[in-house]
């Protein structure tokens, strides 16, 4: 449709000095990404030389393996039910343990945020029952309220309930807000009332007819919720911040902040740090953009 | 007709089934949003501090009393609102502009677009903080660099440590991780505006400007009314940046209500008086959403 436009458009200073801003400021966006990969592979010199090197001179791994050998973690521990005995993996570095977690974190958030969701979304656009409506506006109001102010009550829930310290403790919080339980009401509205009535009258069950009919209609809507959940769950660093501790607990966020505050002029080590952490929910963003991006703007709609 | 025909047992079945969807969503929502967002109110009325096994202790108001004779929080409270006014509008015109210069590129230029002013989102809050801290460092940082090889500063300038300069210096970060979704939702709501009334304008001889103040600008207010919400909400909830780069330093002067909150809860474990402040952050939030939407509705036919 604008295809058609483009020949009637024509080229005025105006035009050529937006694109010329938007190109500088595209680059100063990139910059702190540039910064932190090549800073990463700089050597100490150059890092704290007063004179920025533009671009690393040689390429050098010291400031990973720095990172890697700074402190070590088991590459898992699962606590056996019923017992107090924790089977544990063999030592690495805590770096490798942090991402783990924070896959980890993000996969279940991102699991368990969708199955809820989607079961929620549809009951709340295509079933009539007495309270639908109150649910909806506690949702609504919830999702208007800073998400931090309930942080302290549930720090003091968390250790009642014994998650404190526990990836639990970061995930429930977030697969109860109810964004995603919004997202996708937003996209069961879109389901044919009669596809459903027709499965009901084929006798049809409740849980046949939502998995048949109702999922491969929401799937668009079940991508998106699937990466923003991802990439919130994964960047989500004060909830991280007070729930966990241990040093096999953290999260690749918490760990970088930890080194940051422990030795704050090491840049070299701290920029590995920060590669490590960005380069792996970058490479998901890039890879599911167009998902992400329908999800923030079907989010908005009737917002 | 039908609908009045419909036997109980049907109105039942889509109840029970209705509530049986929802429930593992309920479970979760209630649990660890309703139930906190209650307690929070709850606790503010209580002295509750914590790690001495010692019961919470009720004492009415007197939280909220303190916190309005806390010049801390009084401090915490004119920063915030400070972010709040510089860069609420300041992200809304940016976001505007980027998006009215990338909405009719084509395809893959606007994506390429939408998607590099999107990355210091996506990077986290520590990654992009932790750079930007040695940017602004000192003696190493290539601000220092920069500003005397343009000539506009002297001598190396202290960003950081220097109050005439903190809070600016983290309101400019904050800016870089606010435009990513205020841009894709303006490209999308431009490119939804009714191209008729558009064309019909330009018959009429209206210039771009007119164009856009008369029609593109009414038919995208609900999109700039909820990036004008969503943007206050993440500005009066910056943390991270504080957090991590100054604490809320220098003498105070980059303290906000959510790192004071953190302090108090969780450095002096204050758990009542972090909620109360929690409360109130809560109510500022919320009067300000009101006026932007009665700005917004009085601004538009809607």
């Amino acid at each position: 449709m604008n295809n058609l436009n483009h020949g009637v458009h024509h080229t005025t200073p105006y035009k050529v000095i937006s694109v010329i801003i938007l190109l500088v400021m595209a680059f100063l966006f990139l910059f702190p990404l540039y910064w932190i990969v090549t800073g990463s592979f700089k050597t100490m010199k150059e890092i704290n030389s007063t004179t920025p090197a533009w671009w690393p001179s040689e390429w050098v791994l010291t400031n990973y393996e720095k990172l890697f050998s700074r402190r070590s973690a088991p590459l898992f521990s699962i606590p056996i039910p019923f017992t107090d005995e924790v089977v544990t993996g063999p030592t690495v570095p805590a770096a490798i343990r942090w991402l783990i977690n924070t896959v980890w974190m993000a996969v279940a958030s991102m699991v368990l945020t969708c199955i809820t969701a989607t079961m929620a979304g549809y009951s709340l656009a295509k079933k009539r029952f007495v309270g639908r409506g109150l649910v909806f506006t506690l949702i609504v109001c919830a999702m208007a309220l800073p998400k931090q102010v309930i942080l302290i009550p549930l720090i003091r829930e968390m250790n009642a309930l014994k998650l404190y310290d526990k990836m639990g403790a970061v995930i429930f919080p977030i697969v109860g807000w109810p964004f995603g339980v919004f997202l996708m009401k937003q996209f069961s509205e879109g389901i044919p009332g009669e596809m459903l009535e027709a499965a009901r009258i084929d006798g049809a069950s409740e849980a046949k007819t939502f998995l048949r009919i109702v999922v491969p209609l929401v799937k668009p809507g079940v991508g998106a919720l699937a990466i923003f959940t991802f990439i919130n769950s994964w960047n989500d660093y004060f909830m991280q911040l007070i729930m966990l501790s241990s040093t096999s607990n953290l999260t690749i966020s918490l760990g970088i902040a930890q080194l940051q505050a422990e030795l704050s002029t090491d840049y070299g080590l701290i920029m590995a740090g920060a590669a490590l952490a960005a380069v792996p929910i970058l490479t998901v963003f890039i890879i599911f953009q167009k998902y992400f991006t329908q999800g923030i703007t079907m989010g908005a709609v009737k917002g | 007709m039908r609908r009045s025909s419909m036997s109980k047992a049907l109105v039942r079945r889509e109840t029970i089934s209705g509530y049986l969807f929802l429930l593992p969503s309920l479970i979760f929502f209630v649990g660890f949003v309703v139930y906190p967002m209650i307690m929070c109110v709850y606790t503010s009325f209580f002295d509750a501090t914590m790690g001495k096994d010692r019961q919470d202790i009720f004492i009415g108001l007197q939280n909220y009393k303190d916190l309005f004779k806390d010049p801390a929080f009084l401090k915490a409270l004119k920063n915030t609102l400070v972010i709040v006014i510089v860069s609420v509008p300041v992200t809304c015109a940016f976001s505007l502009w980027v998006s009215s210069a990338i909405y009719k590129m084509r395809g893959p230029i606007r994506s390429a677009f939408r998607c590099i002013f999107y990355l210091p989102v996506v990077t986290g809050s520590v990654a992009v903080t932790v750079v930007w801290k040695w940017m602004y460092n000192n003696y190493y940082g290539i601000f220092n660099y920069i500003g005397k090889g343009l000539g506009i500063i002297e001598k190396n300038i202290n960003w950081l440590g220097d109050e005439r300069f903190a809070l600016g210096c983290i309101i400019l970060i904050l800016l870089t991780t606010s435009v990513g979704q205020p841009i894709v939702l303006y490209v999308s709501a431009l490119g939804n505006v009714d191209n008729s009334l558009v064309e019909a304008a330009q018959v009429d001889g209206a210039n771009d400007l007119q164009v856009f103040w008369k029609i593109k600008w009414p038919q995208i207010m609900p999109t700039t009314l909820y990036i004008m919400v969503i943007t206050t909400i993440n500005s009066f909830q910056c943390f991270a940046l504080i957090q991590l780069l100054t604490s809320g330093g220098p003498n105070h002067s980059t303290d906000t209500i959510m790192y004071y909150i953190y302090y108090q809860a969780f450095k002096l474990y204050h758990y009542g008086y972090g909620n109360a402040m929690g409360v109130i952050l809560a109510i500022i939030i919320a009067i300000f959403s009101a006026v932007q939407f009665k700005l917004a509705k009085a601004d538009t036919s809607y």
